[in-house]
């Protein structure tokens, strides 16, 4: 799992994509940041966190486009699929890789905390919430986008079934107001990624949520195996 | 040292590999032959775990590749028909992630640098995968498969794509290697299999149609009887001439190639050897013989002969009775 984490993390930074997903994400949260914070003079954090749900939508996708249907395309499947280790290691390291590459972008709000501990004293709780309750959604986010990376040798297919399904997440939480039936409006609420995501951003710690944006990613890593291992038998 | 039974793999319902069985002992060279798309990867790819077969079982070392394929594939080294390369690292990257993919222990540096020694990749070892030649680039498919010593290297048309030169220092190695460890590969060219193996499975549409030593096989498919002439002398006196030869079953003109020189083809009936009756005969006419040959045993012959013969057979397999 450590080799094939170490290899995909790099193969980031080998290529473009790395160096691009860093710089909008770095962009965009600034962007936030300016205005959220900076020019409007608020300490609270939580405006940036809340902006950037879209932007961790739509970025979301160009990390996991490749993940699995490079290998595929480029044949490196077999070298992979013949080595001496279990199809969870192989999925779960592709997986942390693209997480830490998320992490890496992530963490530029850590510096956005700093700078507003200079100025006034900040709620590090309310941060440490943020932070983790945006690691949880990536990893639900994640482990979707693997998915559907697995399901093709080509990665613009994979970004852009990628970016259909983050869009219909996206606009799930408008169907709720058109939705009259009281059941579809349960189930919609609460398939809702926005609505707990909301929940992190002002400073909840609901264990619920945290248990759905994982039990998302496990079923999703799950299902990544199970294709791979599908595979083979077809 | 690998153990096939009954192996079958069926795509919806045609069979691309059907009822495969054989076992290959240890540090033996079996050579794979077959036309293109005859089974020889598929099979391959079953036995190292890559594809699962739809019945039968393959055992490696004597561990069944379904039931515990961790523990098989660790006694496996295996090169792909197209090498798995990561074309955005060095050889040098790529081999150390192989390395630490298969779990190889010891001295790492040492070890790696030997294998790129024996495949003669060293000098190229900072180079990053896609800048390499094609010949490079299977040769570090090779390192890759020799990664760990493992005991068996499966080895899917290793010279495909290299120059002659490259393709004799590959065949070298694999001999070498096979002092060690138990080597299969697949080919498609017959000379290949004939200077490294000291077995050949020949695969056909899925089926196994023969199993035998490469003399056995080209003695079972010996073609002594079918000669090709150089004579010089009159075409059409000399054709009759040959004609009349007892045992003669086919004659045929392959027209004029120098002044006065003609080439035929001459097809005895099986069992018959009748080039020194064909000696004697032009020489009373003192019409030399420039040149005689045997025609060239192509891999299609054999075929044609081994696909014809198992034809009335419900399956393939029968003739690899010693």
């Amino acid at each position: 799992m450590l080799a094939i984490l170490r290899r995909e993390f790099s193969a980031y930074f080998r290529s473009p994509i790395g160096y691009i997903y860093l710089a909008v994400f770095y962009i965009f949260s600034g962007f936030f940041f300016f205005t959220n914070n900076l020019y409007s003079g608020y300490s609270s954090i939580t405006g940036v966190y809340s902006s950037l749900f879209s932007i961790i939508m739509f970025l979301i996708p160009i990390l996991t486009m490749r993940l699995m249907s490079e290998d595929k395309k480029q044949k490196t499947d077999q070298a992979l699929l013949t080595a001496p280790i279990s199809l969870f290691s192989l999925v779960m390291g592709k997986f942390l890789a693209a997480l830490c590459v998320f992490c890496m972008g992530l963490a530029v709000t850590l510096v956005y905390a700093f700078v507003i501990a200079i100025f006034t004293t900040v709620a590090w709780s309310v941060v440490f919430g943020n932070l983790i309750g945006t690691i949880l959604l990536a990893t639900a986010l994640i482990a979707i986008g693997m998915f559907i990376s697995t399901l093709t040798e080509n990665q613009v297919i994979a970004a852009v079934g990628g970016f259909a399904v983050m869009l219909f997440l996206m606009l799930i939480d408008n169907l709720k107001n058109v939705v009259t039936n009281t059941l579809l409006q349960k189930i919609v609420t609460g398939v809702s990624f926005y609505e707990r995501y909301t929940g992190f951003v002002m400073g909840k710690f609901n264990y619920a949520d945290a248990v759905f944006y994982l039990s998302v990613a496990a079923i999703f890593i799950f299902l990544t195996i199970r294709v791979i291992e599908r595979r083979r038998w077809s | 040292m690998i153990e096939v039974k009954d192996l079958t793999k069926k795509y919806g319902e045609t069979a691309v590999v059907d009822h495969i069985s054989f076992t290959v002992g240890d540090g033996e060279i079996l050579g794979f032959l077959g036309p293109n798309g005859a089974g020889k990867s598929t099979t391959m790819n079953i036995l190292t775990g890559y594809l699962s077969s739809t019945s039968g079982t393959a055992k490696i070392a004597g561990i069944d590749i379904l039931e515990d394929p961790i523990e098989a594939k660790k006694h496996i080294g295996y090169l792909p028909e197209h090498p798995p390369l990561y074309l955005d690292m060095t050889v040098k990257e790529y081999l150390d992630f192989m390395y630490d993919l298969k779990k190889v222990t010891g001295n790492r540096k040492e070890q790696i640098m030997e294998i790129c020694r024996q495949v003669k990749i060293d000098h190229v070892y900072g180079r990053a995968i896609k800048n390499l030649s094609k010949g490079y680039r299977q040769r570090v498919g090779i390192a890759q498969a020799l990664l760990g010593s493992p005991d068996i290297l499966i080895l899917d048309e290793p010279t495909v794509g290299l120059d002659p030169k490259q393709i004799i220092d590959i065949r070298t190695l694999i001999k070498e290697l096979g002092e060690k460890h138990t080597v299969i590969l697949s080919s498609h060219i017959l000379p290949e299999v004939q200077a490294v193996c000291e077995r050949v499975i020949v695969i056909n549409r899925g089926k196994l149609v023969a199993d035998d030593t490469p003399d056995n096989l080209s003695r079972a498919m010996s073609t002594d009887h079918k000669l090709v002439l150089r004579v010089d002398g009159p075409e059409e006196e000399v054709y009759r001439l040959l004609a009349k030869i007892p045992g003669m079953l086919e004659v045929a003109k392959l027209g004029v190639r120098e002044d006065g020189v003609y080439d035929f083809s001459v097809e005895a009936k099986k069992g018959e050897d009748i080039r020194r009756e064909i000696f004697k005969r032009l020489a009373e006419r003192s019409w030399p013989i420039l040149s005689m040959r045997s025609s060239e045993l192509t891999l299609e012959d054999i075929f044609l002969q081994l696909v014809d013969d198992s034809a009335g057979k419900p399956s393939g397999g029968e003739k690899d009775e010693k």
